[in-house]
């Protein structure tokens, strides 16, 4: 194979010259001139929410063109069996206007990377702290089972949440809005996750009795945890990336994520002489409590649809009855773990009835009946 | 974080992944590729832990550099001849890098390694910060350069322009179809391996010599990022490598990859490293000489080529015809002035080229003048509205070049063109690959073999076709390219703001005929068609028709 021929002009600079571009002042900064558009200083192709439009908005809106607003072409791939880009139909909830949808946590990239980066330079300054205390060392061996068995098992479920269900259903729906936000869903299971397995390391290092792999054999063959891992396994078959949204968001995580973090590990580590899982744990739950914001704002808005409002809620509703069962049998299966801590303050059916609480002040916010399951 | 105890923290979290048992993640996006006899490879060792602290910092940078550049005065520096291109630029990139977020749940899907999803969901995480920090460049720009007309409508300009759309495959290519084909070997083992280095490095350095300082550093703080991207890539292709079956595969989107790219990249970075700078020290690189180096040396000698011995069929014949395009026949040059020739239906305004541009083109592509010089002296010309029409609509020996159906550049190497009635419609490809791609590859069985996750070219793919027949005026008010005085146009053939009788309005177009060189070539009669075609092979360089038969 022979190359066809290099350029023929010669790049090198006369001997001992230096060769650098030389600034010119070229006066075009904003207000040097006066002429039409010379103060047209704002994306003015959408309408923001409020009267100003936010860096969020300026950053995220329409950069995922849509072929009912500006995109004339159409989407120029295609799958082989459908329309390319982001077909509405992808869920079955319809919309009057999807682009309404902004997320309360306006998350582009300096708020996820403050925030991430926040809480892993707290949580290893917390572990180094903890190693340097020998806080390990005050732990009642209960909790220590606990943290070595549940609370590993648990971090199986938030990796695999962030990995096929919130990444999987960032690709999936019709505005950039939406999918930045459950990207960084996403990125807040896969963090977690990470941050409880490297918890799990450090433990495994401190000379405490602790199994730092069992946590493998509990997720998979503990029956107490079959139920959550059942549940977690089926969301991520979801197809339908707003349903897969709403079983996992609104159900299960607050029937299951929000039963096991805040209502028993928040509530029991610190009687159990631990102050350091609540840090971790908690950031968890904080992650949660921006991701539950967003998920509110999003079925809100479909829910109350001026058009599809009512189709939608029915649509809901049958996502509730098919996985509040679920969830619950979840949930119920964990029941003995609440055993497994030697100080237990915080019986089951306690911990159960304000997740089911809630869920359901959740669901009256939605103006979706309450499932019967839940009041039983 | 040491690099033992990254080791072991990064053994650690693989052991997150665990095998279903119950139900399996949903498949949404399918591929024809084989990964069962794959062993596992694993990609760059990355921690979320370590991971967002160095991206924060990386955006302090950013961000200090910005500030900055702001209490510095930058603007009171940068060309705006450069910055004019940056409305075209950062109206398109900030979708492909969202696209590559949104392509890495289809790779995921497709290749069952656990490492590599977890290298893969960090990438989803890297290109959100790479969108939106581009966006954000893009409202600094809007908010403090002379002119931010065409920054203001940026992402709509995007949706309805030729040029915007023939930035978008690079995006909706990595999104939609066979998930190996867009997510892998188009996205990563191409587009982010080959081709930023053009883009993110080649670029960012003529906009410090152009007097933007802050280009650079946004583009190569995402650069940064590339390499773990590249990683990816590279596991993922070694894995589909293992599946002799997969070879055919990876042969055929390797090389629609490769031209995509060639065609779509070249085209528009060519354009603003060369016709976009002031720059013109004659010991400076050109573009060609940045491609040699950055493409044909880095990439193609370096990475790609030591593929062969694992069976990777390498495009070599396409490679050097990407080279010969651009070194013999003129390719920047030739989209440089088609990009001039279309002005009135742009978002940006394009300087004229002046004596000393004529003089650093001819220094570096001998024989340039011949070319190219009489027609940018009349595109100077015909920079004012008064007395001419747009210069597309003046007697200037250029004719309007028929588009490509697959790259959707026009076909502008005249004689390359192909011609083909595909699909029931009379469609033109500027080049043998892209016909190829069209007719070959994006269909549902390939040499024989059934590939029924292989994407589709759809959509309206010849801009011009949606304006058809309409007077000029109202194509550009449909296309919302005027300003906020409700006449003067967005575009302009000049950077003469100072006086407003040089600025073209809708007024200085009305009454012009906008048509689809594809819609008349579809309404030919069968020998006009093949007489129009022959004349049009036989055209160029330049744009020139070809001369008439002699009597």
């Amino acid at each position: 194979m022979t190359a066809t021929a290099e350029p023929t002009t010669s790049s090198a600079p006369p001997e001992n010259v230096r060769s650098f571009p030389k600034p010119a002042f070229t006066d075009a900064e904003a207000g040097a001139k006066t002429f039409p558009s010379s103060t047209s200083r704002s994306y003015n192709y959408f309408t923001p929410a409020k009267k100003r439009a936010t860096t969020y908005e300026d950053v995220t809106f329409d950069v995922q063109p849509d072929p009912a607003r500006h995109l004339t072409q159409g989407w120029i791939y295609g799958f082989a069996n459908g329309p390319g880009g982001y077909p509405q139909d992808w869920t079955v909830l319809r919309s009057s206007d999807w682009h309404q949808f902004r997320d309360p946590n306006e998350e582009w990239e300096q708020t996820i990377y403050r925030n991430n980066a926040n809480i892993v330079r707290q949580t290893q300054q917390n572990l180094e702290n903890a190693k340097a205390a020998r806080a390990y060392d005050s732990w009642t061996r209960g909790w220590t089972t606990f943290v070595e068995r549940d609370l590993g098992a648990w971090m199986h479920c938030e990796n695999g949440l962030g990995m096929h269900v919130f990444t999987a259903a960032q690709r999936s729906a019709p505005t950039n809005m939406i999918n930045n936000a459950m990207c960084v869903n996403a990125a807040h299971k896969l963090r977690f996750a990470q941050d409880l397995a490297l918890f799990n390391l450090d433990i495994s290092e401190s000379g405490l009795p602790f199994d730092g792999s069992v946590h493998k054999a509990v997720w998979h063959e503990d029956p107490v945890w079959q139920g959550v891992r059942e549940n977690a396994e089926r969301l991520t078959a979801i197809g339908d990336w707003a349903q897969a949204l709403f079983a996992t968001n609104v159900v299960f995580e607050s029937l299951v994520g929000v039963l096991f973090r805040s209502h028993l590990v928040m509530q029991v580590a610190a009687r159990n002489g631990d102050y350091i899982t609540p840090t971790i744990v908690g950031s968890g739950e904080h992650d949660y409590s921006r991701d539950l914001a967003y998920t509110r704002v999003l079925f809100s808005m479909l829910a109350r649809d001026e058009e599809h409002g009512e189709a939608n809620r029915e649509v809901l509703q049958g996502w509730l009855a098919e996985w509040v069962p679920v969830s619950l049998h979840a949930a119920h299966q964990l029941q003995p773990i609440w055993s497994h801590p030697g100080e237990r303050v915080v019986p089951f059916a306690e911990s159960l009835a304000a997740a089911t609480a809630d869920l359901t002040n959740l669901l009256t916010e939605l103006d979706l009946d309450v499932p019967k399951e839940l009041s039983e | 974080m040491s690099r033992q105890s990254l080791s072991k923290a990064h053994k650690k979290i693989t052991e997150l992944s665990w095998e279903p048992t119950f139900a399996t993640p949903a498949t949404r996006f399918g591929t024809d590729y084989n990964f069962d006899k794959a062993p596992k490879k694993d990609p760059l060792k990355q921690i979320l832990r370590s991971y967002f602290p160095m991206e924060e910092e990386k955006d302090n940078r950013v961000f200090g550099a910005m500030d900055g550049a702001i209490r510095g005065n930058m603007f009171r520096q940068v060309q705006e001849r450069w910055m004019e291109w940056q409305k075209l630029f950062l109206s398109i990139i900030p979708f492909p890098e969202i696209s590559a977020a949104r392509a890495m749940p289809m790779a995921i899907d497709a290749v069952p390694n656990p490492e590599i999803h977890n290298g893969l969901a960090v990438q989803m995480i890297d290109e959100v910060r790479h969108s939106t920090i581009q966006m954000n460049l893009k409202r600094l720009y809007m908010n403090h350069y002379i002119d931010p007309a065409g920054f203001d409508m940026s992402e709509k300009a995007f949706a309805n322009n030729y040029a915007g759309t023939i930035g978008r495959q690079f995006g909706e290519g990595f999104i939609t179809g066979d998930a190996i084909t867009a997510a892998n070997i188009y996205l990563t083992v191409v587009a982010e391996t080959a081709f930023t280095n053009t883009l993110f490095v080649a670029m960012p350095s003529e906009a410090a010599a152009n007097g933007d300082y802050l280009l650079p550093t946004v583009f190569h703080s995402v650069q940064s990022d590339e390499s773990r991207h590249i990683s990816n890539g590279y596991s993922i292709l070694l894995m589909a490598l293992a599946d002799e079956d997969n070879r055919v595969l990876l042969e055929r989107d390797l090389r629609y990859a490769w031209w995509n790219n060639h065609c779509v990249v070249d085209a528009a970075i060519g354009t603003f490293i060369e016709y976009g700078t002031k720059d013109r020290r004659k010991d400076r690189d050109s573009y060609a000489e940045m491609w040699r180096r950055w493409i044909y040396d880095d990439y193609y000698r370096s990475y790609l080529i030591p593929l062969e011995k694992y069976g990777l069929k390498i495009p070599h014949d396409l490679v050097e015809e990407a080279w010969n395009r651009i070194w013999n026949k003129g390719y920047v040059h030739e989209v440089a002035q088609f990009f001039a020739t279309g002005w009135p239906v742009n978002y940006w305004r394009i300087d004229p080229m002046t004596d000393e541009d004529f003089d650093w083109f001819e220094y570096k592509y001998p024989g340039w003048y011949n070319k190219y010089g009489k027609w940018w002296e009349n595109y100077n010309r015909l920079k004012h509205p008064g007395r001419n029409k747009p210069i597309a609509f003046e007697d200037v020996d250029y004719q309007y070049p028929h588009r490509c159906w697959t790259c959707m550049v026009p076909c502008l190497i005249r004689e390359d063109m192909v011609t083909e009635k595909v699909d029931g419609t009379w469609k033109t490809y500027c080049s043998e690959t892209c016909a190829w791609t069209d007719i070959k590859a994006f269909r549902p069985e390939y040499e024989g073999r059934p590939t029924p996750n292989m994407g589709r070219l759809t959509g309206h793919r010849e801009w011009e076709t949606l304006h058809h027949d309409k007077d000029l005026a109202q194509v550009i008010l449909d296309l919302g390219y005027v300003r906020d005085d409700g006449k003067t146009l967005i575009p302009q053939p000049h950077l003469d703001l100072d006086d407003p009788k040089k600025l073209w309005t809708l007024d200085d177009v009305r009454g012009i005929n906008f048509q689809s060189p594809n819609v008349l070539l579809n309404e030919m009669s069968d020998a006009d068609r093949e007489a129009a075609v022959a004349a049009y092979t036989a055209g160029g360089p330049a744009g020139r028709p070809a001369p008439a038969p002699a009597a």
